[in-house]
This record gives structure tokens, C-alpha cells and sequence, in this order.
């Protein structure tokens, strides 16, 4: 079965088609609760579909093969996902995880209940412009400042290291005045991700299926290549041998 | 919202099994089944050994202090202090709270930081003291029912 998903997205919201077209020839007691699965690795679907590709099979030939089960469900890697609701509480809770750190919650605060809503129909239904009237409103910052209080970040590895990201306070302009940049970043939280000076780059650091320069502004990456939870998830994976 | 409703039968399977054999028990206040789980948290005064020193313990590894508060009609923990491992996840720790206010495994917990957000459960208790953390200490909130959005 053969499906185009937006990166955006998780994987719980768009595969309805995936369970019925698979469920069609299973037997009742055959069928569980529905996980994914790639080369061995339980997909999070809490994780954003692109943020999955990106650690798990960046430089992979397209399509991604994807496993479905419906059995033994991996109770250790992944948490249940008993239904859409779930997604969108987990979903607004990032976006207000975000906003504390951007803005001290005050934006989201502010906003009323049919604008989170908003964000949640928006990102559901793929409709880009319904999502983006109301998430403009937290992409803003005052103009007194140069930037968000603390840049919402997470980044990945593709380690079997236990912890699930690395995630810090970072603010987004140095005390001297200057923007943190990309690889100012990475070198405070992950520094064996960048390459020392004259060294060989043994990473890649990933956002959305992209390498940004390292010189990019931390700031800029939040504003224009976070996800829709409001988060810049950035991984790093080993850089291609050939 | 995760109204209990709205949850297939496949995801409560194991723990309506456990809920139903603490029913069987009849807990009362103050009895413990035989079978709970011995609590894995130290109250602050028992300072785990540990064989390093406290220069040489990174930063990862130390303990940190995490204040738990009731919101609404849910039970109030005796200890509301308690030092933990960074490394510990949300789901640990709510099933930390439920086993000591003896709810039932099947009975829904939230937990808030900033009174606020719900962190995912296998978030990591250390990440949300190094962002959230004030005055040496992580402050969250537990209730039976969502509390905040």
C-alpha cells in the first residue's frame, strides 16, 4: 500500500485507509492495537512522521517501507494511542510546552479556545492557511526584544542511547548581542555532533529532511522550520560513508 | 481529553485485570497488598550512596528535587517532596503517585508542569527540571481529572 504523508503530520492521524485496506482479511481476534514499525525500530506516533524519517531512514531510497501490526504491541517503546483525542491533547500540550518557553505561555494563555482549536482542525485537515492565522500570533515577539525567551528545541539521535531528546534552555541571542546560530546550538548541547576545526564532519544535523547551514540563526530556524507543535526538531544521524 | 469513553478495550486490558484483583483485595486505608510494588522513590532524607564523589557525579546523574501538589479533590501525598533521578519518565512517576495514594491502576492521573501543560509520559522528569525547575526544584501538579486545557 502505497500513501503520501505530509511531514507534519503523525502517523495516527493518517493512516485510517492503512487499518481498514489491512484489516479487510483479518480475522476479529487477530487484531489489536494498530503500531508501526521501521528495520526493527517501533515508530513513536507521537513523534512527527517527518522528525521519524529523518532519524530512522534519512538517505533511504523512497517510498519509506513501513511495517504495520496489529499484535504484540511493544508496551516498553511506544505509549497507546486509544484514540484521535489523544493526538490532539498530546499535540496542544507541546504547543504549550513551547510557548512557556517562548513567551512565558503568555500567547497561548491569551488566546481563546476555539483559536487552539484552530490549530489542532488546521493541522488535521492539511489546511495550511487555518493553521497559520492562528500560529502567527506565536511566532511573534516584542519589538523591544531580538527574539523568543528561550528557543523550543529538541534533538535526536539515533543512538540506543535511552534518552529520548536533549532539550535545554537556549536563548536565542548571546550576551554580547549577537544571534546564536545552528551550530552555536549544537555545540553547547551535542558538541561531538559538529566537526572540530579541520575535522572530519562524521554527523548530519537534520531538519525536515534538510541540512541547514550551521550558520543559521537559531531564532530564523524557530520562526521558519519549527513544527507545527511549535518545536524545532532537529537530528543528528552519522553522515553517509560513500 | 482522554475520557475514559473514548479508550478501546485493547488499551485498558491490562490494567482493568489489575483493577480488578485490587478490588478483589477491599483495600482500606492503610492496608497494603501483599503484591504492591515496594515504591522505588527516596524521601530526601535517605541520600542514595553512591560510589563517586560529589564533584565527579555529572550533572545527569544527580538527583533532583521535584515538589508534588494536589489540584482540586485529588489526595494529597503525606511527602510532597521528593529527590529523583533525572532520568526517570512521567509514567514512572505517575505510576509512583497512584501506587501511593493507592488509586487503581485503571484510574486516570494527570500531571501539569506550570500549571500548564501535561508532559508526555516518556518524557524525562531531569529535561523538565532543567527548563521548568525554580529555586533548586520542579514543581508539578497531579489530579484525577484533567486540570488545565
Amino acid at each position: 500500500m502505497l500513501l503520501l504523508l505530509p511531514r507534519v503530520s503523525y502517523f495516527m492521524l493518517v493512516t485510517d485507509k492503512v487499518k481498514k485496506h489491512f484489516q479487510k482479511g483479518m480475522r476479529q481476534e487477530d487484531i489489536g492495537e494498530i503500531w508501526f514499525e521501521y528495520e526493527g525500530t517501533p515508530l513513536k506516533w507521537h513523534y512527527p512522521i517527518g522528525l521519524l524519517f529523518d532519524l530512522h531512514a534519512s538517505n533511504t531510497a523512497l517510498p519509506w517501507n513501513i511495517t504495520v501490526h496489529f499484535k504484540n504491541f511493544p508496551e516498553k517503546d511506544l505509549l497507546h494511542c486509544p484514540s484521535k483525542e489523544a493526538i490532539e491533547s498530546h499535540f496542544m500540550s507541546s504547543i504549550k510546552e513551547a510557548d512557556a518557553l517562548k513567551h512565558k505561555s503568555q500567547v497561548i494563555n491569551e488566546m481563546q479556545k476555539n483559536q487552539h482549536k484552530q490549530l489542532w482542525m488546521g493541522l488535521q485537515n492539511d489546511k495550511f492557511d487555518q493553521f497559520w492565522s492562528i500560529n502567527r500570533k506565536l511566532m511573534e515577539y516584542p519589538a523591544e526584544e531580538n527574539g523568543f525567551r528561550y528557543i523550543p528545541f529538541r534533538i535526536y539521535q539515533q543512538t540506543v542511547s535511552e534518552r529520548p531528546f536533549i532539550q535545554k534552555l537556549f536563548r536565542p541571542v548571546a550576551a554580547d548581542g549577537q544571534p546564536h546560530t545552528l551550530g552555536d546550538l549544537v555545540k553547547e548541547v551535542c558538541p561531538v555532533a559538529v566537526p572540530s576545526e579541520g575535522g572530519e564532519k562524521k554527523y548530519q544535523l537534520v531538519i525536515h529532511g534538510i541540512e541547514p547551514m550551521l550558520e543559521t540563526p537559531v531564532q530564523w530556524l524557530s520562526e521558519h522550520l519549527s513544527y507545527p507543535d511549535n518545536f524545532l526538531h532537529i537530528s543528528i544521524i552519522p553522515q553517509p560513508t560513500d | 481529553m482522554l475520557a475514559a469513553g473514548t479508550i478501546g478495550p485493547a488499551y485498558l486490558l491490562p490494567n482493568a485485570k489489575m483493577a480488578e484483583a485490587a478490588k478483589n483485595l477491599e483495600l482500606s486505608p492503610g492496608e497494603v497488598p501483599a503484591d504492591a510494588p515496594e515504591a522505588t522513590v527516596e524521601p530526601p532524607t535517605s541520600a542514595a550512596l553512591s560510589p563517586t564523589t560529589e564533584e565527579t557525579v555529572s550533572e545527569t546523574k544527580k538527583k533532583i528535587s521535584v515538589l508534588l501538589k494536589a489540584v482540586g479533590d485529588t489526595p494529597i501525598m503525606k511527602t510532597k517532596k521528593w529527590t529523583i533521578e533525572p532520568s526517570r519518565r512521567i509514567q514512572w512517576l505517575m505510576d509512583f503517585i497512584k501506587k501511593f495514594l493507592k488509586l487503581e491502576p485503571s484510574e486516570q492521573l494527570f500531571i501539569y508542569v506550570n500549571q500548564s501543560f501535561a508532559p508526555s509520559p516518556d518524557q524525562e522528569v531531569g529535561t523538565l527540571f532543567e527548563c521548568f525547575g525554580s529555586d533548586g526544584k520542579l514543581i508539578l501538579h497531579y489530579c484525577k481529572s484533567q486540570a488545565w486545557g
